[in-house]
């Protein structure tokens, strides 16, 4: 299989999905030019490039180039689902979000259940998240579990390139409106990708390493870092399950149970703030589904509860990394009894 | 130092960049000889033993069980008492100052292509470009070209080679027609036609040992000799858990045990593999054309077979090689062949002979093409 960047696999997945289903639009802030782009069509493919070359393939009917107003494009991209498009929207930063919350919560999310299930918000809001691209603090969130807490909305944290793809395919032929969120600092990080179109299911979560000692559950763009922990532990004898749910919502409880009870020992890695975030609600479901399984207290290791820092120093230590995954796992194993 | 010898990680198959010593089944200060099983490998798809290239006194072991080091990386050296310990250390220095761990890590060599036959894709992966007649490699259910890791390079030296994704299967188009052998018969036709090959030997694994079957029964002008592994066609019975479970389970955890069916060791079946299979099934199409391959081939849950008038009228060299462990198609399957067929069978072996006995099966093609 060939090597793709994360911004390569998502880039595919649009252009295929484009091919294959007439009704699927795309649009967004400068999604055919660009941050600084010089000014003519496609220049740069949209402010990070995933989107370079679907305006000269697909036309400006389909590639809606939007003005700075988020409140109306996702508004207009609800409406257009509702009426039989499938547009994908991208939406920058999901700092932003907050200006249309309206469209997606009471609008979007709503559509089915308030039409007694005779309407469809086939919808995708593409948008990122995440710190370590000194962007400051109202550039750097992880505001995921604000979109889980929602019912009517489906929420995608694909953690690598080939994820991506799979899921943003699944996400764009789905009849819920979906919101995809994408790490900016991994647009570049490749791995082999098919070059055929695929989709991974919603609510099947990956188990990537299989271990004794510890499940450790991640998301996003932690899944690499949780990884990368369980491989170096693997080397001084402790060995770690790692589960990667894939989506919030829906979240497939039945492996993170599984795979807590087996271990008994739980590390859950979350880049959001610690209050309400995934990390809380997993716990919680742990704590409430196989309490008696559990040989020490469920570790959590988040970012803090406080603003992302703009100090690139400051920012690398917000970020929750490889050294404090594996502190926590030593951690929870001294506990063990 | 011209007389240490280095044993490093070998390359098994194009998607190998790096590997994994499982164990070393020989210690420090063994006499090794060339040929003799020293290590297991993981790959990805199943754990394999590693034979010594070279032979002597095995002086150091560089990389121990349960490391992963990249394709070419020094894993061990051989060298006669005569040579002194400081000269062995001073060798494994050098070679591992020396090594380009970056390049090595980059992977490079043949990659599959894809072409257009007839209006529809078709991968192949070609290795060797020797003259004289081509070796084509088919492979089984739910298989595909790169599943001939530990036999395409033996056999591509001094020949050419292609190995195939079938209709439906791998890169391929996952049309699959009605689901009968036909099509996947005709599939290899074209492919023949498209690539110039007048006539070629035939390797096929299982399914595609029903495919090499029909070709050199049908159209013999076009097949030098059938190589048959665990053929598919010779007898009714067939292991409908794995072709269902193949088809249905999604998640690795299920999956596995579905997997190990395949082979007579169960823990050789690699991570990698059942990871390999589930990307596959994830390909839009690719279920859909298991499915009605399944409905095709084995309606009711049986084999169709070939008639008994088939077999006898074969004019073209053909040999069939079983494990005699095979749970997907019993070895006694083999019974109906006629006595022109030479038959080989493997113990200990499950229905990936190519896999579990990669030199075994490798030597007895390279004979059967001499």
């Amino acid at each position: 299989m060939p090597m793709k960047s994360f911004r390569q696999a998502i880039n595919e997945a649009l252009r295929q999905e484009m091919e294959r289903d007439q009704r699927v639009v795309i649009m967004g802030e400068d999604i055919a030019g660009g941050l600084g782009a010089p000014g003519e069509d496609d220049a740069w493919g949209g402010p990070l490039g995933v989107t370079k070359g679907l305006m000269p393939q697909f036309g400006r009917n389909r590639v809606l180039d939007t003005p700075i107003t988020e409140s109306a494009f996702i508004g207009c991209a609800a409406g257009a689902a509702a009426t039989g498009l499938r547009p994908v929207a991208e939406l920058m930063f999901v700092d932003f979000m907050g200006v249309c919350f309206d469209q997606i919560f009471n609008q979007a999310a709503k559509f089915r259940y308030m039409f007694g299930g005779r309407a469809v918000t086939p919808m995708v809001v593409r948008t990122m998240y995440g710190a370590g691209f000194r962007a400051a603090s109202q550039h750097s969130q992880c505001l995921y579990p604000v979109f889980t807490h929602i019912p009517g909305l489906k929420v995608a944290i694909p953690s690598n390139a080939y994820e991506a793809k799979g899921l943003l395919a699944q996400s764009i032929r789905d009849d819920d409106p979906v919101i995809f969120f994408e790490h900016k600092v991994m647009y570049d990080d490749e791995v082999d990708v098919p070059d055929e179109p695929y989709t991974i299911p919603f609510g099947e979560a990956n188990v990537t390493r299989e271990g004794d000692d510890v499940t450790i559950i991640a998301f996003g763009r932690m899944v690499n870092f949780a990884n990368q922990a369980a491989d170096s532990l693997a080397a001084s004898g402790i060995s770690c399950t790692v589960v990667d749910p894939r989506t919030t919502s829906p979240l497939d409880k039945e492996t993170i149970l599984e795979t807590a009870s087996e271990t008994g020992r739980v590390v859950v890695i979350d880049e959001a703030h610690p209050r309400c975030n995934m990390a809380t609600d997993v716990s919680a479901l742990i704590c409430e589904n196989c309490f008696g399984d559990l040989k020490a207290p469920i570790k959590q290791v988040t970012g803090p509860h406080a603003p992302v820092p703009f100090s690139p120093a400051l920012e690398d230590l917000y970020v929750p990394g490889v050294p404090k995954i594996e502190a926590a796992v030593r951690e929870i194993m001294g506990k063990g009894h | 130092m011209s007389d240490i010898r280095p044993i490093v990680m070998p390359k098994w198959g194009l998607a190998m960049i790096e590997g994994t010593v499982v164990e070393w089944q020989v210690e420090e200060g063994a006499e090794v000889a060339a040929g003799q099983d020293i290590m297991e490998i993981e790959t990805s798809k199943i754990t394999n033993v590693f034979e010594s290239p070279v032979e002597g006194p095995l002086r150091k072991i560089v990389v121990a069980a349960g490391e992963t080091v990249p394709v070419g990386a020094l894993l061990a050296v051989c060298a006669p008492a005569s040579v002194g310990d400081d000269e062995v250390e001073a060798y494994v220095k050098d070679f591992l100052d020396n090594f380009d761990w970056d390049a090595a890590a980059g992977g490079g060599g043949p990659a599959p292509e894809t072409i257009e036959v007839g209006s529809k894709r078709m991968r192949f992966l070609k290795q060797g470009d020797g003259g004289g007649t081509p070796v084509i490699l088919i492979h089984g259910f739910g298989g595909d070209c790169l599943g001939w890791l530990f036999n395409q390079e033996a056999l591509a030296e001094g020949r050419t080679t292609y190995a195939l994704d079938l209709p439906g299967h791998g890169g391929s188009d996952k049309d699959v027609g009605a689901g009968k052998l036909g099509v996947m018969v005709q599939a290899v036709l074209a492919f023949m036609d498209d690539r110039g090959i007048a006539k070629a030997h035939l390797v096929g694994h299982s399914m595609g040992g029903a495919i090499a079957l029909a070709l050199a029964a049908e159209h013999a002008e076009r097949v030098a000799s059938a190589t048959l592994l665990a053929p598919a066609g010779l007898g009714r019975e067939i292991n409908m858990t794995f072709i269902n479970g193949f088809i249905e389970q999604k998640r690795s955890r299920k999956l596995r045990p579905i997997l190990e069916l395949l082979v007579a060791d169960p823990g050789t079946i690699t991570n990698d593999m059942v990871e390999e299979v589930i990307k596959f099934k994830r390909l839009d199409g690719a279920v859909e054309a298991l499915t009605k391959l399944r409905d095709g081939l084995f309606p009711g849950g049986e084999q169709e077979g070939f008639p008994a008038d088939l077999l006898a009228g074969l004019s073209v060299p053909v040999q069939a090689i079983w494990g005699e462990e095979d749970q997907i198609l019993p070895a006694a399957h083999a019974a109906v062949l006629p006595d022109s067929v030479k038959v080989s069978k493997l113990p200990a072996t499950g229905h990936l002979p190519h896999m579990e006995r990669a030199s075994e099966v490798n030597a007895a093609i390279l004979a059967f093409l001499a």
